[in-house]
């Protein structure tokens, strides 16, 4: 894969999300092109309204043909789709990726995934996930039963 | 092919016209033997066709047969169903090669077959490269105005350099070919073989279709990969996985490797998967290391260091710190006053308890190493008989070289091993087939036919273990091949006997409640 590819595109994508930051989402540390940290601000309105969470990216020099590793870090919301570990189970970050996807629309995704939650309860096979996942969530076999929590 | 292969090949040939895969070109075959005028045509068909209890009907295929029948089949739904070839195809992988299902739910609505499959199949349409004025690639950014483009038929336009390595990523590391989506985000339209063989290098595109081949064996339930290191051949066999618990679908590949087309574990006949996986996990099992030491050792209840007891007296005295007890009672040698080797502490309740759990627990492992040690056993000697079937074979030459035997006729003994080293994997799982077999007046039938193979094989064993001299060579070989056959004929009575019963569900088993509702 080359790097060119790779390095081109988080380039660009960091641009993007400097001039024309989406709302509730920053940039608090992307100094590599290995791993970012983002800030995501619960939508007034929502039950995660006032709260604010870290997301780390994770990116091979496969990206974007390779989706990132993506979990929150530090506080984790808790949520029906959201393991206590941070990892996340939303299909597009693992077996519906497209390298058309980026940085930006996953936090959105994310995000609207927090907005739509009507019930702030964890997984309900939390304590067995955690103490049987790897470190990576790239490694589990999710299965997505339900996209509309 | 050699001539024994071919022999092999026509004698488990299938002439089933219902069979759905016919990969095998050579329909032209015909059962006819010269020598056999005697008899007319059907019956030498019967004859030939009636296979024993034991035995299953397969054929064997080479990455050459799998790649055209993969071709047939798609040549056929394509013709059938008026489709370009390269949809055909991703149409039979997304039904995992089940053409019937496919014509089926196509004629009754083509449209959402086409839809989930991933599907367009729009001859206006065909991807091929090509520069737009203008175009931005979404994935790369780039926009330079001579930069090569390909879009699939549902329109989502990317450049090649993006397709090129989105393609590589999916089938170098992720061993993807089935289903390589478009690269757009929530659209499944899938990346058809032409497309693909379009848009990267010949490496790559042979990877690819190596892949292919992979999930055609894989996705089918009537294939098997040989599970020989390095073998390329396939094996097709037309035993459903529901049949398991009634038959050990025992195939032989043209490499000469026999194994289970149901579980591809080698040649386990005559017990049934099931059993077998019970049996191997058994085995592995350390827990029956460790009651083997509970049966056979004690802890001292003083130091608690383990005590094993290799003499008949029960005045037991710990190396390590001196204690004196009881082996009997466990109780503390003291207390025993004046009774000495007699001990009459013994039916105290405490003492009674702890022996009654002893006791059990020393015979079900006495029954278990009963059948373990014939087990492994059998292996063993076979490797022995390998051996030994080698230095005979130096010694053969040795004598070729002083009188005027011929490599030929030393071939016997080759035959005789390879059919004792056979005999011996059988009778190697009859005892892990008696291990769980429930006792009872049908079993008679089998124990007799062990027994019976048992004695044939170590009567044949030492017959190939007697020194050779060349100028007996022919009564030996004569003796061999009388053995051989007898030999033979026990192993086949036992597997008849075992597999009919199988069939019949005259077995019981126990542990395996699943097999008894
Ligand atoms: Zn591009
Ligand atoms: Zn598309
Ligand atoms: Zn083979
Ligand atoms: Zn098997
Ligand atoms: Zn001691
Ligand atoms: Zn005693």
């Amino acid at each position: 894969m080359s790097m060119a590819l790779f390095t081109k595109r988080l380039a660009k994508e960091l641009s993007d999300l400097k001039i024309n930051p989406p709302v509730g989402i920053e940039i608090e540390e992307a100094e590599t092109f290995k791993s970012w940290k983002l800030n995501l601000d619960g939508v007034d309105g929502t039950l995660y309204a006032g709260e604010r969470f870290a997301l780390e990216f994770r990116f091979s020099p496969n990206y974007p043909m390779e989706s990132p590793e993506v979990v929150f870090v530090g506080n984790i919301p808790i949520h029906p789709h959201i393991y206590s570990n941070g990892h996340i189970c939303l299909n597009v970050l693992y077996n519906q990726w497209s390298p058309v996807l980026s940085v930006r629309s996953i936090c959105l995704s994310i995000q609207s995934m927090l907005s739509s939650c009507t019930c702030k309860e964890p997984p309900p096979d939390n304590s067995h996930y955690i103490r049987t996942a790897r470190s990576s969530p790239k490694l589990t076999q999710w299965s997505f039963h339900d996209d509309s929590v | 092919m050699s001539e024994s292969e071919e022999d092999m090949y026509d004698s488990y040939k299938s002439t089933d016209e219902e069979q759905e895969l016919d990969l095998d070109e050579d329909e032209d075959e015909i059962f006819v033997e010269e020598d056999d005028t005697e008899l007319n045509f059907t019956d030498v068909v019967a004859e030939r066709n009636r296979k024993k209890n034991y035995e299953v009907e397969f054929n064997v295929h080479s990455v050459e047969g799998i790649v055209k029948s993969q071709d047939d089949e798609i040549i056929h739904v394509s013709n059938i169903l008026g489709i370009q070839k390269q949809h055909a195809a991703t149409l039979l992988r997304h039904f995992r090669w089940n053409k019937e299902r496919l014509i089926e739910r196509y004629m009754d609505d083509s449209g959402s077959v086409l839809k989930t499959a991933g599907v367009i199949t729009d001859d206006s349409r065909v991807p091929k490269f090509m520069k737009v004025y203008g175009f931005v690639c979404d994935i790369c950014c780039d926009d330079d105005n001579d930069l090569n483009t390909l879009a699939l038929s549902c329109g989502h336009r990317f450049c090649r350099n993006c397709y090129e390595h989105y393609l590589t990523q999916k089938i170098k590391e992720e061993g993807e070919s089935r289903r390589i989506m478009c690269m757009a985000s929530n659209c499944n339209v899938i990346v058809d073989e032409k497309t693909i063989e379009l848009a990267v290098s010949p490496e790559i595109h042979s990877r690819y279709r190596t892949l292919l081949n992979r999930t055609y064996v894989d996705d089918n339930e009537y294939l098997r990969w040989c599970p020989a290191p390095s073998c390329e051949y396939a094996v097709e066999c037309h035993v459903p996985n529901t049949s398991l618990t009634r038959i050990v679908p025992t195939v032989e590949c043209f490499c000469c490797h026999r194994f289970c087309f149901g579980c591809g574990l080698p040649d386990h006949q005559p017990s049934i998967c099931m059993l077998v996986r019970k049996w191997v996990k058994k085995c592995e099992d350390d827990s029956e290391t460790a009651n083997w030491i509970s049966a056979h050792t004690k802890e001292c209840g003083k130091c608690h260091s383990t005590i094993e007891k290799n003499g008949g007296c029960n005045h037991m005295t710990c190396r390590k710190c001196k204690y004196e007890f009881c082996w009997v009672c466990m109780g503390p040698w003291s207390e025993h006053g004046t009774s000495w080797y007699n001990c009459n502490r013994y039916d105290e309740k405490s003492s009674q308890d702890a022996r009654d759990q002893q006791a059990k627990s020393r015979a079900s492992l006495e029954r278990y190493l009963h059948y373990y040690n014939r087990f492994a056993n059998h292996e063993q000697s076979a490797k022995l008989d390998r051996e030994l079937y080698n230095k005979t074979e130096k010694k053969m030459e040795e004598m070729q070289q002083t009188s005027d035997l011929s490599w030929i006729e030393v071939q016997f003994l080759k035959k005789a091993v390879d059919i004792l080293v056979q005999c011996r994997m059988t009778l190697k799982w009859t005892y892990a087939f008696a291990f769980y077999l429930v006792r009872n007046n049908q079993t008679e039938i089998f124990e007799d036919n062990q027994r019976d193979l048992e004695m044939a094989v170590e009567q044949l064993s030492e017959l190939l273990e007697k020194p050779i001299e060349a100028e007996k060579i022919t009564e030996l070989k004569q003796e061999v091949l009388n053995k051989t056959v007898y030999v033979g004929s026990r192993r086949e009575v036992l597997l008849e006997d075992t597999a009919k019963g199988l069939s019949e569900g005259r077995w019981e088993f126990q542990g395996f409640e699943e097999l008894h509702e």
